[in-house]
């Protein structure tokens, strides 16, 4: 008999199994040879507390009223998580702290393109060390676990999530074309950013800086061509990332690190630095983080803090192909 | 799942870049395009029925225009052309829209019955309008964003019989001539939008292959401007 089980989830069976195992031991040994410990937080949470956090992120498909009639809802991530448990239980770290975890996660994706509804995640966060150091080690922890992971070819994009914000605050765009323009950028709809910001008034000269910026990536010679643009807000946000990426170059850490001025993420409590992990086998980003200072204040804990996650089923067919690949045929 | 994540093939690290080129309406304006981008398209000019055509720096691959977006999205295909419309009704499938390429100009409209007012009058009496169209998700939001609700019913062959025969009170459909309108005695009542064809990549291959997609992108943006 053939009984179901709700679309994006999914059984696995002892041969992927042994595989992913062998993974999350490399990943989570390479965690915590850098000092970050593991922990594990409830599946479920309150609704209330993980929407201080990001009410977009933490808006799961999956709510439900327990006994007592509170609302409950399945975690989206772990980074809210964590948040909350740092701020109840390490409100006044004297050092930074580093946690790393493997979890599943659920978010309400429409499932059967490359995304669960149910997924495991690797990461970890790093609380108390602002930018650019915090960045920087976050950046090599990730550059480390993709080496364990056998994904040398892989490459992590580095973007700075203030640069639009602060942007279009300087060219005066506020409310409805804002978010609009904003949105589009995050989908890197470029006709439409384009047809935004006529919308909104702005110069044909604001116009091509805000286009052309968004296709600005590659290496540090992207920071010279944005300069050239002139203006304030993307000075302040070339200044961060120089900062960062030149502290990582002078650790010998900058090679796989693509500079990308164009990167915006969708969860809201991304400040600064923003992270993503591409892999040439797969046509689907492998991960992704940065930083959220302001993320850890909506907990009352005023604290710095970055960090990254890794979708572990993209990881492992990623690695898959480049193992394949490897092998004379 | 495995499966389903790893719809890209290994090739597609180096070797040439793979080009998703919609057959049907927008086939030749497309070919047209890459002819003057200096993209080599005479292979599929030809009298083949391959619908794959390698090329030296892009492949070519053929496929119907709703199936671009899957095959970009998924990357196996790094970028591709389609219609606006195709990408409007598949707007949550994760591609970069980058570039307007102008040709395939056509209208999205609502369509009744010349001289009905059956539109208007479902609307009156029912605060509902029953809508045939390929494009359900198109013709929802169309309706919703001007406040009206419609009950949308997905057709896949000529929209243009539903309100002929009744299964419709009027329909959302693509219109570049209106003369399959004019012919089927219905005529426009609402413009959507209006849709050209764009240029769209993998968000994977926008940025390793960051040179090869803004040269092409350059090229065409250089030989459609025209």
């Amino acid at each position: 008999m053939i009984h179901p089980i709700p679309p994006g989830t999914r059984d696995i069976l002892p041969d992927e199994m042994r595989e992913l195992r062998r993974l999350h031991v490399a990943l989570i040994e390479v965690f915590e040879a850098r000092g970050y410990g593991e922990v594990a937080t409830p599946a479920i949470e309150y609704d209330e507390v993980l929407a201080r956090g990001d009410g977009r992120a933490a808006g799961s498909a999956y709510r439900f009223f327990d006994e007592r009639g509170d609302l409950l809802v399945l975690r989206s991530d772990m980074t809210v998580p964590i948040a909350r448990l740092v701020a109840s239980r390490f409100p006044e770290p004297e050092q930074p702290l580093r946690f790393c975890y493997l979890a599943n996660a659920y978010r309400a994706v429409r499932p059967q393109r490359g995304q669960m509804r149910e997924f495991a995640q690797a990461g970890v966060e790093l609380i108390g060390a602002p930018a650019p150091q915090g960045t920087v080690e976050v950046i090599e922890v990730l550059e480390a676990a993709l080496d364990a992971a056998g994904l040398d070819r892989a490459v992590i994009g580095l973007g700075d999530a203030d640069l639009f914000r602060q942007l279009l605050t300087e060219l005066a765009v506020e409310g409805e074309s804002r978010s609009a323009i904003l949105e589009r950028l995050e989908t890197h709809d470029l006709v439409g950013v384009e047809a935004e910001l006529r919308r909104a008034g702005i110069g044909d000269a604001q116009v091509e800086t805000c286009v052309t910026l968004s296709q600005l990536r590659g290496g540090r010679e992207v920071l010279e061509r944005a300069r050239a643009l002139g203006s304030e807000a993307v000075e302040r946000a070339i200044a961060r990332l120089e900062q960062t990426f030149g502290e990582l170059q002078a650790r010998g850490a900058a090679d796989r690190v693509q500079l990308d001025l164009g990167l915006l993420r969708h969860l809201g409590y991304y400040s600064g630095a923003i992270l993503e992990v591409y892999d040439p086998a797969l046509g689907h980003v492998l991960g992704g983080g940065g930083r959220y200072d302001g993320l850890l204040k909506r907990f009352g804990v005023d604290l710095p803090a970055a960090g990254f996650a890794l979708y572990m089923e993209r990881v492992h067919v990623a690695q898959m192909e480049e193992s394949r690949r490897g092998k004379p045929a | 799942m495995s499966l389903e994540v790893a719809g890209t093939a290994e090739a597609k690290a180096g070797g040439p870049l793979k080009l998703a080129v919609p057959r049907g309406a927008l086939l030749a304006g497309t070919l047209d395009a890459l002819d003057a981008a200096g993209v080599d398209t005479a292979a599929v000019r030809g009298e083949s029925r391959a619908l794959i055509f390698p090329g030296e720096e892009i492949t070519l691959v053929t496929m119907r225009p709703s199936d671009v977006p899957t095959y970009v999205e998924s990357g196996a295909a790094d970028a591709g052309i389609t219609g606006k419309d195709v990408l409007l009704e598949q707007s949550d499938r994760m591609v970069y829209e980058l570039l307007d390429l102008g040709y395939g100009r056509c209208r999205m409209v609502l369509a009744g019955r010349k001289g009905d007012e059956r539109l208007g009058e479902a609307q009156r009496r029912l605060g509902l309008t029953r809508i045939a169209t390929k494009y359900p998700r198109v013709a929802e939001r169309h309706f919703e964003s001007t406040g009206r609700q419609v009950e949308t019913i997905e057709v896949k062959g000529s929209v243009e019989l539903a309100p002929l025969i009744g299964l419709a009170d009027g329909i959302v459909d693509l219109v570049a001539t209106g003369r399959t309108l004019e012919e089927n005695d219905l005529e426009v009542r609402e413009e959507i939008v209006e849709c050209t064809a764009r240029f769209v990549a993998n968000r994977v291959a926008h940025k390793l292959r960051a040179g090869e997609i803004d040269g092409l992108m350059a090229r065409l943006r250089e030989a459609t401007s025209g």
